[in-house]
C-alpha cells in the first residue's frame, strides 16, 4: 500500500498579516503532492489544535514575521501537548539564527530560515512527517 | 484476523469517535478516505448507526460563495442548538495529486460551539470520491453530528452526484455571470431541492431569479420531486452580509419535512444506497477485469484483437462469460 | 522644437524663475554648469506631470527624509524621534505595533508576544502624550502608519496637540488610512470594506473642514508590492484605490477640488532600477489625466500625484545583511530619479529584526549621500527622453490601463464598486499571489539571481549580528501602565462616550470623528473604541485565495 497523502495545516499565529511566504509555501507543498489545509491569518494555538484534530493533520506549519516567535511557537507546542496530539510543528519566516536552538528546545520540530529553497521546505516537512509516522 | 476477544484498532477508534472524541472522528475520516480494507471495516461499523442525521448537499460554481453561505448556515444551526458537521470537498491537482484546501477560513470563525469541519481533496479518483464521501458522511452522522453538510464544487459529474445524493441539495448561483445557465448545463437543476441566488445585492440578481424560474417552467423533469408536485424554492441571499442564511435553512428544513410527509425520505436514501452499491460493484468488477486481461487467456484474446482476428466486441463478450464463470 | 513645445518651454521658464532655489552650485563635480531640465516638454510642473510635480524639482527643495520609527513603549520611540530630528531628519514617521494596528489593547489575549515588537504600543491618550513629549507639534510634520483604527489615532494626536496648546488647524502630517490595500495586501483590516470606507470618508470630511495641512489618506502601493505584486500591479491597484477614494468622497457630497489636493501616494522603490523610475513617472501622468478627465478636477493641486517612497523591505536578505546597504542605495537613487517628494530608506538589518539605531542611521546617511553628493538633484527628471525610460513609462501606463478597464467593468462603470468586487471575489489577492509565486519560482530555479541567497553565498556570518531585541519587560510594563490608566479614569464617562459612538455609527449621515474624539479624551482605550464600532460594523474575514 502506498503512503497516504501528507496533510499539513498552514497558519499564521497571532496578528501578523504577512501571508506572502505562507501562500508561496502552500503552493510549493501542493506541487509536491501534499494536501495543504490553509487556515490563513489570525489563528490562535487553540483554533489550530481544533483544526488539527478535525483534519487529522500530519504536520503544522507556522509562518512568523513579527518577532513574536519565542512567545507564540512554544505556546503552540504546549497546546498540542495538552490536547495529546503528537503533531510536528515547523516554523518559517523571520527567525534569527540564534533563536533556532531555543525553538527546538521548546519542541518545535524544524525551523526554516528566510530564503529556504523549495526542495528544503518539502524535504523538512516530509522528514518530520516520516518521523512521526514511524514512531506513532 | 480478528478474534472474538480482541477489538481491532479500527473498532477501538470507532468506539472513541462514537463517544464524541473529535480526534478519533478525524482519524476515522482519514481511514475511509484512504480506502482499502480498513475503510470497509469502518463502513461495516457505521452502517445502520447513522441515526436520523439530515444529510445536506451544497453545490454551485466556483466563486458562488458556497463556503461563506455554509459558514452562515453553520452559525445559524449552532444558534438553534444544532450540532452540525461540514465535509468540504475540493479538487486535487490532477498533475501532482496535491491540493490546497481553504474552505475552513470562512467557516472557522463562525464555528463556535460543537462544530466539526473536515476538508477533503478529490485525490483524482472520481470513483474513490463517490465511495469516500458517503462513508465520511456516515462517520460524521454516527459520531452524532446532525445535520451533516457536504459542500462540493458543482463541476464534474461525480461532484454533482455526490451533492445530489443528499437528503436535501442546495444549489448556489450568483447573478450576472450566466451562472443559472451554467448550472443548467452542469445538471445541477435536476438535483436542486433549494436554489439560492447568492450575492443578491448585485445588479442582475432579479434577472438570475427570472432565468431560474423560466428554466423550472420549461423543464418537466426539474427537481427530483417534480413528479410529486414540488417546485424548488428560490431564496435570495447575501452571505457576505450575513443575510438570507435563516431563510435558506428554513427551506432546507421544510424540504426534509416534505420528504417525510410524502414518504420520500426512505426513497432518497434507497437511491443513495443503490448508487453506492453500484459504484462498489463497478470497482470490484474493474479489478476482476484487469486481472482477467492480465492472465494468459486474456492476453491471447487481446493478441487476436490486435491481429484483426477477433472484433473488440466479440472479445468483450468472451471475457464477460469467463468472468461470470469464474466464481 | 515645435511651436507647442516652445510654448511649454517658455511657460516652464517663467515658472522656474519664480521658484526659490537652494543655495548650492548647480554644476557637476568638475565645475560644468548644468541646466535645470533637459529634453522635450511637457516639462516638470506641467500637465500631465510625467517629469515631476514641481518646475524646479530638487533645486528648490530636496525630498523629505522621513524615517519610520517605532518600537517598545512610547517613551522608547520618543527617544528615537528626538535622535532622528537631531540627525537631520525632517519628518517623523510612526510605526505602531501589531496589536495597535489591529485595534487590540496591550492586555488583550491577541496581543501576547507582540506588544512593542514591530512598532510602538499605543493603548490610550496617555501613551500618545508620551510618544510626542517635548516635540513641538506645530513645527514637525508627522506621519502615522495606521489604517483600521486610523480615526482613533488621529483623534489621539489632535487631543495631545490641543492639550499642549496647538490648534488642530496647525497640525501637519499624514495618516495612512488606506483601508483598501489592507484587503488586497497587508491584511490589517478590522471591519468589512464598506463600513471601513465610511470611516475613511468621515476622516476626509473632517480634515478637509478642520485640518487644512493634514493628508487624510496616503494611498499606498508599498504593501501591495511587498506582498509580491509586479510593478505594474502596484501602480494600477494603488491608483485604482485612489480613484475609489475620490468616488467615495464625492458620493458624500465633497467637491473633488476640496479634498483631492490633500491626497498623497506611497510607492515602493524596488530593485529593478529603470522599471521603478518608469513606474513613478507613469503614476503622475495617469493620476493627472484621470483626475482631470474622469473626475473633473480643475485645481492644479488636485492633479498632482505627490509621492512618498520607501525602499523595498522585501528585497532585503537575511543572508549577508550588510550588503543590503548597497540595495537600499540603488533603490533610493531610483526614487530620486523618479521624482519622489519624500523617502524612507530601509535599514540593512530589517530582514532579521527591527532596525538598530546604528542601522537606522546608516539608512538615513544613505539618502543623504544620494541627495548631497551624487549631483542627481541638480536636474529635474534627468532620464526623461531616454528611449528606454520613456518606453517603459508607456508600458507601465498600458498595463495599468488594462487593469483599470477590468475594474471598471467589474464595477459597471464605477471604479469604487469594481474595487469592492475585486476584494470580495479575490481578484487582487489572487493576482498578487500568482506574481509572488512566479517570482519565488524564478529564484528557486536560479533564473533570477538574488545575491547572497542563490548565488555568491560566501561570507555570511550569522554569529556576529547585533540585533535589536524587545524583551518581554515591554509587554509587562505596557500592561501595568494600561491598568493604571484604567484605574484612574471616570468609568461612567468612558461608557457614555462609547455608547454614543455605537449609536452614531448606526447613522451613516453622522461623522464619527467627533464622538471618537470624545471617547479618546475620556481615556477610552483603542480596543474599547474599536469594539464599540465593531458592534455596529461587524468583523471582516477574508476568503482564501492562494
Amino acid at each position: 500500500m502506498t503512503e497516504p497523502n501528507i496533510r499539513i495545516l498552514l497558519a499564521k499565529l497571532g496578528l501578523d498579516g504577512h501571508d506572502r511566504g505562507l501562500k508561496v509555501v502552500a503552493r510549493l507543498l501542493r506541487d509536491a503532492g501534499m494536501e495543504v489545509i490553509y487556515l490563513g491569518l489570525r489563528q490562535t494555538a487553540e483554533s489550530i489544535v481544533a483544526a488539527a484534530e478535525q483534519e487529522d493533520a500530519d504536520a503544522i506549519g507556522l509562518s512568523m514575521h513579527n518577532a513574536g516567535h519565542l512567545t507564540l511557537a512554544p505556546r503552540m507546542v504546549a497546546a498540542l501537548a495538552v490536547a495529546e496530539l503528537e503533531i510536528p510543528v515547523i516554523v518559517g519566516g523571520i527567525v534569527p539564527d540564534e533563536d533556532v536552538a531555543a525553538l527546538r528546545d521548546a519542541g518545535v520540530a524544524a525551523v526554516l530560515g528566510p530564503g529556504a529553497p523549495a526542495e528544503e521546505v518539502v524535504d523538512v516537512v516530509r522528514r518530520a512527517v516520516d518521523q512521526r509516522r514511524s514512531t506513532g | 484476523m480478528n478474534t472474538e476477544s480482541s477489538r481491532s484498532p479500527v473498532d477501538e477508534v470507532f468506539g472513541r469517535a462514537a463517544a464524541g472524541e473529535r480526534r478519533a472522528v478525524g482519524r476515522l475520516l482519514s481511514i475511509v478516505e484512504a480506502g482499502g480494507p480498513q475503510a470497509d471495516e469502518v463502513t461495516e461499523l457505521t452502517h445502520g448507526r447513522t441515526g436520523t442525521a439530515h444529510i445536506v448537499g451544497i453545490t454551485g460554481a466556483p466563486g458562488a460563495g458556497k463556503s461563506t453561505l455554509t459558514g452562515q448556515l453553520v452559525a445559524h444551526i449552532v444558534a438553534c442548538g444544532g450540532r452540525p458537521a461540514v465535509l468540504a470537498v475540493d479538487p486535487s491537482s490532477p498533475l501532482t495529486g496535491g491540493a490546497i484546501l481553504g474552505d475552513r477560513i470562512r467557516m472557522d470563525d463562525l464555528a463556535g460551539g460543537d462544530v466539526f469541519i473536515r476538508s477533503m481533496a478529490t485525490r483524482g479518483h472520481s470513483g474513490g470520491l463517490a465511495l469516500a464521501v458517503p462513508a465520511a458522511l456516515r462517520v460524521l452522522a454516527a459520531a452524532g453530528y446532525d445535520p451533516v453538510i457536504v459542500e462540493t464544487v458543482g463541476v464534474g459529474q461525480v461532484e454533482v452526484d455526490v451533492a445530489g445524493t443528499a437528503d436535501t441539495t442546495v444549489v448556489v448561483v450568483t447573478p450576472g455571470t450566466g451562472d443559472a445557465v451554467q448550472a443548467n448545463k452542469a445538471g445541477l437543476l435536476e438535483v436542486a431541492d433549494v436554489f439560492v441566488v447568492n450575492k443578491a445585492d448585485r445588479p442582475g440578481a432579479s434577472d438570475t431569479r427570472r432565468d431560474l424560474e423560466l428554466m423550472l417552467d420549461l423543464s418537466h423533469l426539474s427537481g427530483l420531486d417534480a413528479a410529486a408536485g414540488r417546485r424548488p424554492p428560490i431564496v435570495m441571499s447575501d452571505a457576505l452580509q450575513g443575510a438570507g442564511a435563516t431563510e435558506v435553512w428554513a427551506e432546507v428544513v421544510a424540504h426534509r419535512a416534505w420528504l417525510v410527509a410524502n414518504d420520500r425520505l426512505e426513497g432518497r436514501r434507497a437511491s443513495r444506497s443503490r448508487h453506492e452499491v453500484r459504484v462498489r460493484v463497478e470497482q470490484l468488477l474493474e479489478a476482476d477485469v484487469d486481472a482477467l486481461l492480465a492472465a494468459p487467456s486474456g492476453q491471447q484474446l487481446l493478441d487476436s484483437v490486435a491481429a484483426g482476428e477477433l472484433s473488440p466486441a466479440a472479445a468483450a463478450h468472451t471475457l464477460r462469460s469467463d468472468l461470470l464463470a469464474a466464481d | 522644437m515645435s511651436a507647442m513645445d516652445g510654448d511649454d518651454r517658455s511657460r516652464w521658464s517663467k515658472a522656474y524663475e519664480g521658484a526659490v532655489l537652494r543655495d548650492v552650485p548647480f554644476e557637476t563635480m568638475s565645475g560644468v554648469p548644468v541646466e535645470p531640465v533637459y529634453g522635450a516638454g511637457p516639462y516638470p510642473g506641467q500637465y500631465p506631470y510625467t517629469r515631476g510635480v514641481h518646475p524646479a524639482m530638487y533645486r528648490s527643495r530636496l525630498w523629505t527624509m522621513r524615517m519610520f520609527a517605532g518600537f517598545g513603549t512610547a517613551e522608547d520611540t520618543n527617544g528615537r524621534f528626538k535622535e532622528l530630528l537631531h540627525h537631520g531628519g525632517t519628518g517623523l514617521s510612526t510605526a505602531f505595533d501589531m496589536p495597535t494596528l489591529m485595534g487590540h489593547d496591550s492586555d488583550s489575549g491577541w496581543a501576547l508576544g507582540e506588544v512593542g515588537r514591530a512598532g510602538v504600543a499605543i493603548d490610550t491618550l496617555a501613551d500618545m502624550r508620551d510618544l510626542f513629549a517635548d516635540i513641538d507639534l506645530a513645527t514637525v510634520s508627522t506621519s502615522m502608519t495606521i489604517n483600521g483604527p486610523a480615526p482613533i489615532l488621529l483623534a489621539m494626536y489632535i487631543a495631545v496637540a490641543e492639550q499642549t496648546g496647538v490648534e488642530r488647524s496647525a497640525l501637519a502630517g499624514t495618516i495612512q488610512n488606506d483601508i483598501l490595500k489592507e484587503y488586497q495586501a497587508q491584511k490589517e483590516y478590522i471591519y468589512p470594506p464598506r463600513p471601513s470606507m465610511r470611516l475613511v470618508t468621515d476622516m476626509m470630511r473632517f480634515t478637509t473642514a478642520e485640518m487644512p495641512l493634514w493628508h487624510p489618506v496616503s494611498i499606498s502601493g508599498y504593501h501591495i508590492r511587498e506582498a509580491g505584486s509586479t510593478a505594474a500591479q502596484e501602480l494600477a491597484f494603488t491608483l485604482a484605490n485612489g480613484f475609489a477614494y475620490v468616488e467615495a468622497a464625492r458620493s458624500t457630497g465633497l467637491p473633488v477640488d476640496d479634498f483631492a489636493k490633500r491626497l498623497s501616494f506611497f510607492f515602493n522603490a524596488h530593485i529593478d532600477f529603470f522599471e521603478e523610475i518608469a513606474k513613478l513617472r507613469a503614476a503622475r501622468r495617469i493620476w493627472a489625466r484621470w483626475m482631470k478627465e474622469r473626475y473633473g478636477a480643475t485645481a492644479e493641486r488636485s492633479l498632482l500625484c505627490r509621492i512618498h517612497t520607501q525602499t523595498a523591505g522585501v528585497s532585503l536578505t537575511a543572508q549577508q545583511p550588510e550588503i543590503n546597504i548597497a540595495r537600499v542605495a540603488i533603490q533610493a537613487l531610483a526614487a530620486a530619479l523618479g521624482g519622489t517628494q519624500s523617502l524612507h530608506t530601509d535599514s540593512y538589518d530589517e530582514a532579521l529584526a527591527l532596525p538598530t539605531e546604528e542601522a537606522a542611521r546608516i539608512a538615513l546617511r544613505t539618502q543623504q549621500i544620494v541627495a548631497h553628493e551624487t549631483g542627481v538633484t541638480n536636474v529635474a527628471d534627468p532620464l526623461g527622453g531616454s528611449a528606454y525610460v520613456e518606453e517603459l513609462t508607456d508600458e507601465m501606463e498600458r498595463q495599468a490601463e488594462a487593469i483599470f478597464a477590468h475594474l471598471d467593468e467589474l464595477g459597471e462603470g464605477s471604479i469604487l464598486e469594481g474595487v469592492y468586487a475585486g476584494i470580495e471575489n479575490g481578484y487582487f489577492v489572487g493576482e498578487i499571489a500568482d506574481a509572488a509565486y512566479r517570482f519565488e519560482r524564478g529564484v528557486n530555479d536560479g533564473q533570477r539571481i538574488v545575491v547572497g541567497v542563490n548565488a555568491f553565498t560566501d561570507g555570511d556570518d550569522p554569529e556576529n549580528r547585533n540585533l535589536l531585541r524587545i524583551g518581554p519587560e515591554t509587554e509587562d510594563y505596557q500592561r501595568k501602565r494600561l491598568d493604571a490608566v484604567k484605574a484612574d479614569r471616570d468609568g461612567q464617562r468612558v461608557q457614555d462616550t462609547l455608547a454614543q459612538l455605537t449609536s452614531d455609527a448606526a447613522d451613516p449621515t453622522l461623522n464619527l470623528m467627533p464622538p471618537i474624539l470624545d471617547a479618546v479624551r475620556a481615556m477610552a482605550t483603542e480596543g474599547e473604541i474599536v469594539d464599540a464600532l465593531r458592534e455596529e460594523f461587524g468583523t471582516y474575514v477574508e476568503k482564501a485565495v492562494i
